[in-house]
């Protein structure tokens, strides 16, 4: 229970950076941070008491494996995690450079 | 961007190709132990960065778009999706068909198509992270010439 | 098993690739290798959805048949409100690419653009033809993570600015829906919208039930941009080149978001009246809060953006008060016709929306200005746009020959028979707030004032374009047949079916 207790702990963390930063850099690390507090619970959900990691061993049939199901969507989610951080690294690049600095609030062209 | 010392250059030399054979393996063992195309080819593109890093870019002569990058990523998506589209030739006619004789549990030569799929897979994500890493360092160099 | 529901993700991912290779080598294969994957996945689309009849057609990955009849494995499943949609998708986004023949050879690297044009079209058709959450999360990611990318494809300062709004906001929604999957499998243990549904069966706790719905609704309610969650849509939308514009508009936040939730809500969870009353509530107040913002706008592509929400916010507002009387189980008739009028506005809006956003981006790439007020007098100049675009006006207004009419008249009947009459008030006060609206646009844009016709003044935009925005008005009119009950029996009736039936789609899929 308390490791799930520390993931949300560790969600907020990355919520609290994203509402308050005004560093670009700094939102996109905090989007980050809650990104694999998410990863961290959902391989947490497939955790089974006493399982071993699911490599099938021939050797050993009647041992009790872990839910790999979980760690797959993990691993699937942790590329689109890369994609989106890319693509957020890159249009930061193009801000800086249009605008000269990364500061959040000089950059308001766009409002009402 | 500049390259490091002679000390860093000359132990990157030593292990780069040692980490490029451990993506290798990493690709080729995808479906038999933990890892496979994605870890596998995080590696492999690790060890062009690592090159890249200690050695500087200026040697590399970068263009404003780097099309053998961007060519090989392509080219490895597309060859997994027609592997994926060959399934619905073969057999029962199903999309992402394991047609191809499964072999024994623990071989390395086992499981059909999938280390076909996984050295594909591998191929592309090397190259799309090596992509993307280009990409930056061009972005950056724009910004400081 | 139907052999061309694959086809749906694998030909334009194919495309995407392709055109990235050869564009390389031959100049102009982009663009005929992105207008025959579109003009395939249209053809394909109409020949789905004539050939259901009703049917649902399931598509099982890799063959991976259901064990103890517990379905493992990747589901596909086509049924008729997949294939609703799957037809808006294709013809809109054949449309775009006609149209933007012309209008993107003002920018640099026109492969990137197809490709990833390609790319978008492959996620959308993912997230509606997907069985089971999680796929639907992967390729709501696809769709999403191109999308920012053309969001940004001018580079310049205000496309930036928006895309990197667009893309935190849209990251945090991924993140919630991913929270609400994981919760979802850790009760149901399965992720098969079907057999979740059959898992968490009638006795699941109400304190593990609602904070999923709550989690998933915020999710999808960012992408769908219903009015709490509305921040991202005006700068996005105004930002994308035209052509994108009318896809993010008149696609995207549909089959990302409004079927994701239509989906999810009727066919996944047990309908409960206090979620259906709260869908109400956010759909009306988008309606009502969408249209006031939208009045004090001079730019054409905000004004039209602030718009989508308010017309959302119908589609929304009647699948919720279908939702509120099937929870009642009082008067199922009305409840389908609540249903039948928001999906019959969802296809309209995707046509008239699309087209706006089409003359918007004629109108800025002749005289390059989207500022109402530098504008006037085009009418003369321009006549395609301007009649094209009198058209959608008209139609987005409700004036009757056109469809709009024909689905709000719905909506508002259907809330009238439920005994809803504030919103069918709010419904028809907002219906006269949008005409009054689009009198500015049409007047300022077209009328106002004369312009002498000299060398340098605006001309008829080139022919591609033109194809596109008459092809959008005469579906205008077009669309007000499905108002008919031969038509309807065809098109809407199935997917209503569908949506109302709360076993049949659970059912057709795990009873295979």
């Amino acid at each position: 229970m308390i490791l799930y207790l520390l993931c949300f702990v560790l969600f907020l963390v990355g919520l609290y950076g994203v509402i308050t930063r005004r560093n670009l850099m700094k939102i996109t690390i905090s989007l980050s941070i809650m990104e694999f507090s998410t990863f961290l619970f959902l391989a947490l959900i497939g955790y089974v008491k006493n399982g071993v990691p699911p490599i099938v061993d021939p050797a050993k049939p009647d041992v009790i494996y872990v839910d790999p199901l979980p760690q797959a969507m993990v691993l699937t989610a942790i590329v689109i995690g890369l994609a989106t951080t890319a693509m957020l690294m890159a249009v930061i690049i193009r801000i800086y450079r249009k605008y000269k600095t990364l500061d959040i609030r000089e950059i308001k062209n766009l409002r009402g | 961007m500049k390259g490091m010392t002679i000390i860093v250059k000359k132990t990157t030399q030593l292990i780069c190709g040692i980490v490029f054979l451990y993506g290798v393996y990493v690709i080729i063992h995808g479906h038999l132990t933990p890892g496979g195309g994605f870890a596998g080819g995080v590696i492999v593109a690790g060890s062009f960065i690592l090159l890249i890093l200690a050695f500087g870019s200026d040697f590399m002569h970068l263009t404003r778009e780097e099309t053998g990058s961007t060519i090989t990523e392509n080219f490895g998506v597309l060859v997994a999706l027609i592997i994926a589209l060959t399934g619905m030739a073969l057999g029962t006619k199903v999309f992402f068909l394991n047609w191809l004789p499964k072999g024994k549990v623990g071989e390395l030569i086992s499981a059909g198509v999938i280390p076909l799929y996984n050295i594909f897979v591998g191929i592309e994500v090397a190259a799309s992270i090596l992509t993307i890493f280009l990409a930056l360092l061009i972005f950056k160099e724009e910004l400081t010439r | 098993m139907n052999p061309l529901i694959p086809l749906f993700v694998a030909v334009p991912l194919g495309g995407a690739f392709l055109t990235m290779i050869i564009g390389k080598f031959l100049r102009n294969a982009n663009k005929y290798i992105g207008m025959t994957v579109l003009l395939f996945l249209m053809v394909i689309s109409y020949i789905s959805i004539t050939g259901l009849s009703g049917n649902i057609s399931v598509y099982k990955v890799g063959g991976w048949e259901p064990v103890n009849g517990t379905p493992i494995g990747i589901y596909m499943v086509l049924d008729s409100l997949s294939a609703i949609l799957l037809c808006i998708i294709n013809t809109i986004g054949f449309l775009s690419i006609v149209y933007s023949f012309t209008y993107i050879a003002q920018y640099t690297s026109e492969n990137y653009f197809y490709s990833l044009f390609c790319l978008m079209v492959a996620g959308m058709n993912g997230i509606v033809l997907s069985g089971d959450i999680f796929n639907i999360y992967i390729f709501l990611e696809i769709s999403a993570i191109s999308s920012y990318a053309l969001v940004a494809f001018g580079v310049e300062r205000e496309q930036l600015e928006a895309t990197f709004k667009y893309q935190v906001l849209g990251g945090l929604a991924s993140m919630l829906i991913l929270i609400g999957i994981s919760f979802i499998y850790w009760k149901a243990k399965t992720l098969n919208i079907a057999d979740i549904k059959a898992a968490l069966g009638t006795n699941t706790a109400k304190s593990f039930y609602i904070p999923v719905q709550l989690l998933l609704l915020s999710g999808f309610g960012l992408k769908a941009a219903i009015i709490p969650f509305h921040a991202w849509l005006p700068d996005a939308h105004s930002s994308a080149p035209s052509p994108i514009s009318a896809m993010l508009s008149g696609v995207l936040i549909k089959a990302a978001g409004i079927y994701v939730i239509l989906r999810l809500f009727f066919n996944m969870f047990i309908i409960t009246e206090d979620m259906a009353m709260l869908l109400t509530t956010l759909g009306a107040l988008s309606m009502a809060v969408g249209v006031l913002l939208a009045i004090g706008q001079w730019d054409i592509k905000r004004l039209l953006a602030y718009h989508s929400i308010s017309q959302m916010g119908y589609v929304v507002m009647s699948a919720g008060i279908g939702m509120i009387l099937l929870a009642r189980g009082t008067k199922p008739e009305v409840a389908s016709l609540a249903i039948a009028g928001g999906l019959f506005h969802l296809i309209n809006h995707a046509a008239f929306k699309s087209l706006l956003f089409l003359n918007a981006g004629a109108i800025e790439y002749r005289t390059g200005t989207r500022d109402l007020k530098s504008m006037g007098g085009l009418a003369g100049l321009m006549p395609a746009t301007s009649s094209t675009s009198f058209v959608a006006s008209m139609a987005i207004s409700g004036i009757p020959p056109f469809n709009g009419f024909f689905s709000k008249l719905i909506i508002i009947i259907a809330a009238i028979m439920g005994k809803f009459y504030f919103l069918a008030v709010i419904a028809v006060i907002v219906s006269i707030v949008t005409l009054a609206s689009f009198m500015k646009f049409q007047r300022y844009a077209f009328y106002n004032k004369e312009i002498e016709k000299s060398e340098n003044s605006p001309k008829e935009v080139p022919f591609p374009m033109v194809f596109s925005m008459v092809t959008l008005a005469v579906l205008c009119l077009v669309l007000s047949l499905i108002a008919l009950p031969q038509v309807r029996d065809v098109i809407l009736t199935p997917a209503i079916r569908i949506l109302t039936d709360s076993q049949l789609y659970t059912t057709s899929i795990t009873g295979m």
